[in-house]
């Protein structure tokens, strides 16, 4: 019954969600208000019905209904109640109905949020947003229905994969959903500039924290899949350029070009056509991860076994939106916007540089990851790209960012000397240089990856906080909260690649054979094999291998990995023993029984040195990013911007 | 041409070298990293040069596993039906590597014919096997073992 509702809910959304994206458009081409004004009804009744489709999915998991498919798949009766909750984004078709209700999410925030705004320019954002809803619902109801019954059904159900039952898992799909589907009011914004023409770049102003908050978002969904991928893959990576991992990493690239150039054109009126490109490809190379992830194309830890109807209809789904942009993009974008000119040492050249390198690092990535597909289907063999590749490119790409990255703030718009820009700040190059090098004596790390990332780290962690100082002693009120966020990200660039070197560079990994009583040392701590023994949990049983950890004599620490067998499922899974520290991480993980008398485990002992710094890198750009979201300017400006759209509306209608 | 045309120029000129030479870095950097999935029918006719690195997939042999009693060497046999080729590790094997399922191990072939894994993957869940084993699997006319 909840699931036939369910299905009910989903169908009124998918009729609304095609009102929303017809009626408005057509009352701000005709400029009928009414019209206009029916998008925000429309977007409420559409986020209350995806609201409560979601709701009977997991009311439907919550009471354990196998005669509906996908709670037979993803759930058994012995799964404790939070991770049956969670396991409605376990699979394919609830993660789909988890990124339909956040679209509707963002809608009715936009709607809420942006009601100063011209109202046939929100007409027209709504309305696009109306149709990719119509898009991602039709895709849902035709192919991927959560709600579809199987009757009978079974006593238990299977069990949600293992791997995904894990507090971390029950927050990355939706945080990381949050961003992909965040950009789609960049999007939004961006398609409806194009249709209205007459804002020009106005809707770059509006769309900046609305593209700051997706883009915090997606940060930190992909930082806490690294960080779940850390603990729960048991190989001690925290990165593997998996071709999903990647396919969450390509819209980040291209969104942190856009929000840069973003700013160069709502100050500026710099390279706006640019701006509105990045837009377009931020959302689309979202849809593209969706894309390679839902059709089962790619190999990796999330590819679900698919059927490939879906992946063709995600894109054709996606040759509309992109291909219907582009179209649009090339008709209106020469007629309406005209860039303005800068010196070649200026903010704007710098903030260029960034997105030059951006993109091609968003390219290169797509290129690696697609390479393999394209030479399996023109039948020249099956071949994967390795994690080097993605490596090399990278430290490439990155280093003249990371060299250049403090000069920005410093530069001036339009025309400025380079050593105006470069003077101030070679003490903080000459500080970051000396005390990199003593840090490394001190850790006695002396390799060149951890040199230079130091080197690299402190000159962006200096060089942000120089600019703080700078700025404070100039300004009586303090800074504005948008530059406080860009200090703070970039400083947080600065954290994460320090994170990044010392683990790449100072990591000790011991694969090892231990029987009970055993010893091994690493790095000067003594990790001493106690026993195995059987534990048992709600719906697994497991090995646990317990752990003393001493150090010069003495025992620091006990620690308890396990090898967890799920009933239901029949899987294996390791779960590791973490002693985490801001300085250095003692991993554990078991490997498999290797002889069963002597009671002999291979036992794999990671020492990883600051890898919480990379997470903390990221979390700091993500708090950055929200900061800068949160300015006063953006309301002050939405405020101005309302008696304006005001004025503008009565002189249109006049 | 005005100043201000030449500068544009230069700009230009500049961005598209960028471009060019990360574009022509990265080609090479992909030919070097890319790695061959070969199937073990396919490895008399491949053309690989003997130390270069490749992807070897297919089902570990029923009883070919032995691993030494002090260390974690190990070595298994990995068969497509057809042909089967000796493997050898050192190091943890995954969760779900078992006999009669599929495996992808990536490493070199020695002069002797034994391949040394410096890397062994299998499946991430129970009802998955790797795309490429499978499509191995039915080019050799092999059963997929006891995954189906």
């Amino acid at each position: 019954m909840i699931a036939e509702l369910g299905q009910v809910f989903l169908s009124l959304a998918l009729i609304l969600a095609l009102v929303l994206s017809v009626v408005p458009l057509y009352g701000a081409y005709k400029n009928r208000p009414a019209l206009m004004a029916m998008a925000h009804t429309l977007v409420i009744g559409h986020f209350v019905f995806a609201l409560a489709a979601y709701i009977a999915l997991s009311i439907v998991f919550f009471n354990h209904d196998f005669t509906v498919t996908y709670v037979a798949t993803n759930s058994n009766l012995l799964l404790p109640w939070y991770y049956r909750l969670s396991a409605v984004w376990g699979g394919h078709e609830g993660s789909l109905l988890l990124w339909i209700l956040m679209l509707a999410g963002w809608m009715l925030l936009v709607s809420l949020l942006s009601r100063s705004l011209p109202r046939a320019f929100i007409a027209r954002v709504l309305a696009v947003m109306g149709m990719i809803s119509v898009g991602f619902l039709l895709f849902t109801l035709l192919t991927s229905n959560p709600f579809d019954r199987l009757i009978p059904g079974p006593l238990d159900g299977q069990d949600l994969n293992p791997l995904l039952q894990d507090p971390g898992m029950i927050f990355h799909p939706p945080l990381l959903y949050m961003g992909y589907v965040g950009f789609a009011v960049a999007f939004g914004f961006a398609i409806a500039g194009l249709l209205g023409g007459r804002v020009e770049s106005e809707w770059v102003k509006w769309s900046r924290p609305w593209t700051l908050m997706a883009w915090a978002f997606l940060t930190v969904g992909i930082a806490l899949g690294s960080w779940w991928a850390y603990y729960e893959l048991g190989w001690g990576g925290w990165w593997f350029w998996d071709p999903v991992e990647n396919a969450s990493f390509i819209p980040w690239l291209i969104g942190t070009a856009l929000i840069h150039s973003q700013a160069v054109t709502e100050k500026r009126g710099a390279f706006p056509a640019w701006t509105i490109l990045l837009a377009i490809a931020a959302f689309s190379m979202s849809l593209l991860g969706t894309f390679l992830v839902r059709s089962g194309v790619l190999t990796s830890v999330h590819a679900f076994a698919n059927d490939p109807e879906r992946g063709m209809f995600i894109l054709g789904f996606m040759i509309v939106v992109t291909g219907g942009a582009l179209l649009l993009y090339a008709l209106r974008a020469p007629r309406i916007m005209t860039g303005k000119g800068f010196d070649f040492m200026s903010r704007e050249s710098l903030l260029l540089l960034n997105n030059v390198f951006f993109t091609v690092s968003a390219a290169m990535v797509l290129l690696g990851t697609l390479y393999p597909l394209i030479i399996d289907m023109m039948g020249w063999g099956q071949i994967s790209v390795g994690p080097p590749y993605f490596g090399a490119m990278f430290v490439l790409l990155m280093t003249p960012v990371v060299l250049l990255m403090p000069l920005g703030p410093f530069s001036r718009w339009g025309k400025d000397e380079l050593w105006r820009v470069v003077f101030p700040l070679l003490g903080s190059l000459v500080l970051s240089l000396v005390a990199a090098l003593i840090i490394v004596a001190w850790l006695d790390a002396w390799s060149a990856r951890a040199i230079t990332g130091w080197m690299g780290g402190l000159w962006l962690i200096f060089g942000s906080f120089h600019y703080l100082f700078d700025r404070q002693k100039r300004s009586r009120f303090g800074l504005p909260r948008h530059q406080l966020g860009m200090i703070m990200a970039h400083a947080g660039v600065g954290v994460f690649i320090i994170g990044v070197a010392m683990v790449e560079s100072a990591t000790y990994e011991r694969d090892v054979r231990l029987t009970p009583q055993e010893s091994v040392s690493v790095a000067g701590y003594e990790f001493t094999l106690l026993e195995v023994v059987s534990v048992k949990g709600p719906n697994w049983i497991a090995d646990e291998a317990r752990f003393t950890i001493s150090k010069d004599g003495e025992v620091i620490q006990e620690m308890a990995p396990q090898k967890r067998l799920y009933h239901r499922s029949g899987q294996t899974m390791t779960q590791v023993a973490l002693r985490p520290g801001l300085f250095k991480d003692l991993y554990i993980a078991m490997g498999e029984e290797l002889d069963a008398q002597s009671n002999a485990w291979s036992i794999r002992i990671h020492i990883k040195p600051f890898i919480r710094w990379i997470w903390g890198g990221a979390l700091l750009l993500a708090l950055g990013a929200t900061l800068a979201a949160t300015d006063r300017r953006y309301r002050l400006q939405q405020r101005q911007s309302a008696t304006e759209g005001v004025d503008a509306s009565a002189a249109s209608s006049a | 041409m005005t100043p201000r045309r030449r500068k544009r120029l230069t700009a230009v000129a500049l961005l598209v070298l960028g471009v060019g030479t990360a574009a022509a870095i990265a080609i090479t950097a992909l030919q070097d990293n890319m790695l061959y999935f070969i199937a073990p029918s396919d490895i008399q006719t491949s053309e690989l040069p003997p130390e270069r690195n490749f992807r070897l997939g297919g089902l570990v042999e029923a009883g070919s596993i032995q691993r030494d009693s002090e260390s974690l060497y190990v070595t298994f046999t990995v068969t497509d039906g057809a042909h089967s080729v000796p493997v050898s590790y050192a190091g943890i094997l995954p969760d779900l590597f078992r006999e009669g399922q599929g495996v992808i191990a990536q490493g070199h072939l020695d002069d002797a014919g034994l391949f040394h894994a410096r890397e062994v993957l299998a499946r991430h869940d129970e009802t998955y096997m790797p795309p490429e084993v499978a499509a191995a699997l039915d080019r050799a006319g092999a059963p997929h073992g006891v995954l189906e």
